[in-house]
């Protein structure tokens, strides 16, 4: 009876060697012996009947144990085959990894909205609110009430498109300061990102392009405070090593009034081609709101006092994104827009 | 602004060098644009004494033996007719630097370098130099400007350096005035600047004459219009002798580009670039009527200006006129008639302040400017008037050209050129600096600036010179204190006394920035085009005269035609970046643009038109289609919380069987579909296009959506399909519509197929949809679901006469 028990085991151990190529093949081997039915194992287990008594459960123990002892030798062989059909799935299945990549294309915000959306950040977390600026604007709102009466040499600073003797195209987004002023509650911090028009066409000019206002008004407000401001806003924007420079400048609505340079981001302020080997970089105005202004807007400036200040967007990303022609903002060209990805 | 260093010296003591200089008044408000260093092409050309000089045979040159003192003697072989023994050239020894001039000897064709040469075998050991190699004109020194040798002066040494003795070693500050401070549009009020920041003392120029004798009996100035004409001054000069003005007046005018005419006419030049003040010299000979009288043109009145130019005037302009008729259009040009000429022997000097805003207009009106119109339009104060005509008529002695009579008229309306005084708290011009400026170095820029000032405790009190009229608040004050201090005192602080405020994006531009992002999400780039467009641009989109994006509001003075209209829509400007971007080889791409469009009311506008914001989509590429557009509006509603629906619609500019008109909540916000052929063919587009166009602020009139969240069904949901079969010209959208409304448990209602073929009849299509029914707080019934369907059948049999496909 063991000689039987032990054929069979050889008989097993022979087939997984030599017969089982395939986990088909190691499936088939495995019913022959473990079928419950037809297989040998199973057949052994049928003659149980015929042993006698006192050998049966000899007989039992000893089939169990080759029936466990196949089982396992046969999960095994199926685990082995299984890794052999995966290696040769995996052989089949391999690819050229340095093939063209299959993406989802994503689009991009603007340049000029990237850039204005870094500055409404970095100014929301001073509290700013952000305004919205009409590109029609009356002449009392874009010149007069910002101290720029009718014939004043600071027209000529602003070639204007008019649209009537009373209309014209905003020059600048400095309206929104009167606009907020008549409008808006005491203390003011707000900030107003606008389209801008001037009647200039050339190479480093376009007739539309983008500022960003700013306009603090509170008590106490002063010229350190707006440095101390500008300072916080060039350091995020440009980077934490970047420095601001005042100096005199006029603009008729701010009294002291400052242009503002930046170190030069592309050599910290050693001189390069972009600071035309000044260090500096000129960036924008500022100045202490011109008391007649406020008083345009009936803000007493005996107890109020404000600072405003004005970015060129389209300048500040040209300068952050290495554009070198403003038109290209303005072409729509894919080539430009798919490279400015900052959003 | 250009200041030659050479003549600033003249009324202030330069101790810094010329970049120093630059700096220096950069620090104080003065950019420089640029700084000049004059004769910088020049170097190494000395005075050379020619010893021996012979005549080469048959050649124009001669061989020189020229002496250059300590530099040594030198073979020279020079081709000039002038050169002569015992005459004295510039030489430019081996090494130096001139200009290099054409065949003509005058025009300066660059620099070059002086080598050891040979000429017709015989070596030159440098050259001979004319004016216009070393870029000296007449102007700059006499003979200058001769097509030869320039000619030095006897007693010049041997050896020494020319460049001097040329007014070679100058620099010229090309300076930026800022247009509050029409007061430094001139070499002196640069030069009070100067002194001020340099702490340096300021020297007016002489302004003393000896006036002799009252001369044209009962001459009379009259101004009739006080308003444009604030100030006159009118003095009479005669014997006067045209000649031409000495060199250093004429170097200094052509330094600063100015050409010298005669000496009359340079000194009203030199007054007005050295002072601010145009003036103006008439010629007696030909002013009638023994008077001046200033006064408003006549409507269509003539004047011929000095450049032979006739103008039509209005009253509007102001001329100045003698007894009969106009001699000159004020403030920007004298006339014809009276100009001066070489045989001129009575001059009438003209000093007046106009008012700024009229010149300016009358300026722009005619399409005429001048130097003088340019100061006026800047504004020119009394100071200067007044102290002009004192200037000019000390030239006029100083140069020996005329007898200054005592014939002197000044008609004014009253305005003081005495200092004003003002007074101010130091503590508010600290206050708005944000730092303490020591009191003692307040009274050290307010005395370099010439205001006399005094402190009373916290009272500043300061006389303001009558040229600084831009002086009037502590705002001012603190404004020269801190550019004269320096802007690197003041130091970042952070509003330590302002309120705390909440700021933030308010909920409509949160949702705008939502919107760009999910469309950039969905592969599309943001665009910005300009606000306005072509008037062509419609004609590009097929508009019917009538249509109402016709009602353009047009901008006066455009730049050219095509930037003339304000956008009415988006829709050309997206068209035209398609096509420049298909012309530029983009194959394939999505675009999109939020900006306004302008819708008038009125024409011309009364009132501020409606600026609405609008959504432009443009995509095009093999891979587009309309539905792929459609994805993008599915996008646009989905992050607006918003649900659309289409309806076939036209619009001349697109495909007639492929446009949609968008609908939320009822209202018409939009459209999209495919470029039509004729646009297309106009653009030259390769690539199919499709246009979307949404009006967001009629969207958020209509729709103000949020995210909701809707609880998942507690009990399962089911899903039927169901194949239609329907006449060919029903709707997608109608089917929808129907599923919809028939039963409150609809989900998804999904189209999974189209078919049109034998299988069914003919003239006859079937659509498949996909139905999901959502339990409420019961589950469903065995029978529920056969029941809405049956209920949706019988709907769907009703309405539109569609049977479920057998």
């Amino acid at each position: 009876m063991s000689d039987r028990l032990a054929s069979i085991k050889q008989e097993i151990m022979d087939g997984i060697e030599k017969r089982a190529n395939s986990r088909a093949a190691a499936f088939e081997l495995r019913k022959q012996f473990l079928d419950s039915k037809t297989g040998k194992i199973g057949q052994l287990m049928k003659e149980m009947r015929s042993i006698a008594p006192e050998e049966r459960a000899g007989f039992g123990k000893s089939v169990n144990e080759l029936k466990e002892w196949a089982l396992q030798r046969f999960l095994e062989l199926d685990e082995k085959m299984k890794a052999k059909e995966l290696e040769v799935r995996y052989e089949l299945e391999k690819i050229d990894v340095t093939m063209p990549a299959e993406k989802r294309e994503t689009g991009n915000l603007h340049p000029i909205t990237q850039m204005r959306n870094q500055i409404i950040d970095v100014f929301i977390g001073m509290g700013f609110e952000v305004f919205e600026n009409r590109e029609i604007e009356k002449d009392y709102y874009n010149f007069e009430a910002l101290n720029i009466p009718k014939d004043h040499p600071a027209r000529d600073m602003q070639d204007t498109f008019y649209l009537s003797p009373e209309f014209l195209l905003a020059t600048q987004t400095s309206a929104a300061q009167i606009h907020a002023m008549e409008t808006k509650p005491l203390p003011i911090k707000m900030l107003c990102p606008g389209r801008v028009f001037r009647s200039d066409d050339d190479a480093t000019h376009s007739p539309m392009f983008h500022q960003m206002e700013g306009l603090v008004v509170d008590k106490k407000i002063t010229l350190c405070d707006l440095k101390g401001m500008l300072d916080v806003f060039v350091q995020k924007i440009y980077g934490e090593e970047t420095t601001t420079r005042l100096r005199p400048s006029y603009f008729p609505f701010t009294e002291p009034s400052a242009e503002v340079d930046v170190s030069c981001f592309e050599c910290g302020g050693s001189g390069c081609r972009l600071c035309k080997g000044t260090g500096w970089i000129e960036l924008l105005g500022c100045g202490i709101v011109n008391n007649k202004v406020l008083e345009n807007c009936g803000i007493d400036s005996a107890e109020y006092s404000g600072l405003a200040f004005g970015i060129g967007i389209d300048r500040a990303a040209m300068l952050k994104y290495g554009i070198n022609n403003i038109k290209l903002l303005f072409e729509s060209d894919l080539r430009v827009l798919k490279q400015v990805n900052d959003n | 602004m250009l200041v030659p260093l050479s003549w600033l010296k003249e009324y202030v003591d330069v101790n810094v060098t010329p970049q120093e200089l630059e700096k220096k008044l950069f620090s104080c408000g003065f950019e420089v644009e640029e700084l000049l260093e004059v004769g910088k092409e020049i170097s190494n050309v000395v005075t050379g004494l020619v010893e021996e000089c012979e005549a080469i045979p048959d050649t124009h040159l001669h061989l020189c033996r020229v002496n250059a003192g300590a530099r040594g003697t030198f073979q020279i072989c020079c081709g000039a007719d002038n050169v002569r023994a015992g005459g004295k050239y510039p030489l430019a020894l081996v090494g130096a630097t001139v200009f290099m001039t054409a065949k003509d000897h005058k025009t300066v064709e660059g620099t070059m370098t002086i080598k050891k040469g040979k000429l017709r075998g015989y070596e030159s050991e440098g050259m001979l130099c004319s004016g216009a190699e070393l870029g000296v004109s007449d102007s700059m020194y006499p003979g200058g400007s001769y097509n030869g040798l320039l000619v030095l002066p006897e007693d010049m040494e041997p050896g020494t350096d020319v460049k001097s003795l040329l007014g070679l070693d100058d620099w010229i500050f090309d300076i930026s005035v800022t247009a509050n401070r029409p007061d430094c549009q001139s070499i002196l009020g640069i030069a009070r600047e100067v002194a001020a920041v340099l702490d340096q003392e300021f020297k007016m120029p002489a302004l003393d004459y000896q006036a002799t004798e009252v001369k044209k009996d009962g001459f009379t100035v009259t101004v009739d219009a006080p308003e444009l004409c604030p100030r006159y001054i009118g003095h009479y000069v005669y014997d006067v002798k045209i000649q031409e003005s000495p060199l250093w007046m004429r170097r200094r005018l052509a330094l600063v580009g100015q050409d010298a005419i005669s000496n009359i006419v340079d000194i009203t030049n030199y007054v007005m670039l050295e002072m601010g003040q145009p003036m103006h010299a008439f010629d007696c000979d030909y002013l009638e009527g023994n008077a001046i009288r200033v006064r408003r043109a006549g409507e269509g009145e003539k004047i011929v200006t000095l450049d032979a130019q006739e103008y039509m005037l209005n009253t509007g302009n102001l001329v100045i006129c003698d007894g009969v008729k106009p001699v000159a259009l004020a403030g920007v040009m004298g006339g014809l008639n009276s100009e001066i000429r070489d045989t001129t022997k009575e001059v009438l000097f003209e000093s007046a302040k106009f008012a700024r805003d009229n010149i300016r207009r009358t300026s722009r009106a005619l399409g005429k400017r001048t130097d003088a119109s340019a100061k006026y339009e800047k504004g020119v104060d009394e100071f200067a008037t007044v102290h002009a005509m004192e200037r000019a008529l000390h030239l006029i002695e100083e140069l020996g050209c005329g007898k200054v009579s005592a014939t002197h008229v000044d008609v004014n309306t009253g305005n003081s050129i005495e200092p004003r005084e003002l007074s101010v708290s130091i503590r508010r011009v600290n206050d708005v600096l944000g730092i303490e400026v020591p009191e003692n170095e307040i009274l050290r820029i307010m005395n370099n600036l010439q205001f006399a000032p005094s402190v009373d405790g916290d009272r500043l009190t300061i006389h303001v010179p009558a040229y600084r009229e831009d002086m009037e608040t502590y705002q001012d004050v603190a404004e020269e204190v801190i550019r004269m201090y320096g802007y690197d005192h003041i130091v970042p602080t952070f509003l330590p006394e302002a309120k705390v405020t909440t700021g933030g994006l308010n909920r409509r531009q949160q949702k705008e920035l939502r919107l760009k992002r999910a469309l950039c999400s969905a592969g599309a780039y943001e665009c910005v085009h300009y606000s306005f467009f072509s008037p062509s641009d419609l004609n590009l989109l097929r508009l019917p005269e009538d249509a109402p994006e016709r009602r353009t509001i047009r901008i006066l003075n455009p730049i050219n035609e095509d930037l003339s209209l304000m956008r009415t829509t988006l829709a050309a400007s997206m068209l035209n970046a398609v096509s420049r971007n298909q012309k530029k080889g983009n194959q394939e791409g999505r675009l999109f643009e939020l900006g306004n469009s302008f819708l008038s009311g009125e024409l011309p506008l009364k009132d501020y038109p409606e600026e609405r914001e609008m959504l432009c989509i443009g995509i095009f590429g093999e891979k587009e289609s309309f539905f792929t557009l459609k994805g993008m509006a599915e996008k646009v509603a989905e992050t607006l919380f918003a649900h659309f629906d289409y309806e076939p619609a036209r619009r001349s500019f697109l495909h007639p069987g492929q446009t949609a008109a968008i609908f939320c909540e009822g209202e018409e916000i939009g459209y999209l579909g495919k470029v039509a052929y004729e646009v297309a063919e106009q653009l030259d587009l390769r690539y199919s296009a499709y246009l979307l166009e949404m009006d967001l602020k009629k969207l958020s009139q209509v729709y103000e959506g949020r995210a909701v969240f809707v609880p998942l069904p507690k009990y399962p949901e089911e899903s039927r399909d169901l194949a239609l079969v329907m006449e060919k010209d029903v709707t997608c959208g109608q089917v929808e519509k129907i599923i919809r409304k028939s039963c409150g448990y609809i989900g998804d209602v999904k189209l999974f197929d189209v078919y049109v073929g034998d299988q069914i009849p003919e003239n006859k299509k079937s659509m498949a949809f996909t139905v999901r029914f959502v339990p409420g707080e019961e589950p469903f019934e065995a029978d529920s679901v056969d029941h809405f369907v049956k209920k949706i059948l019988k709907k769907l049999k009703n309405e539109l006469n569609i049977e479920l496909r057998s």
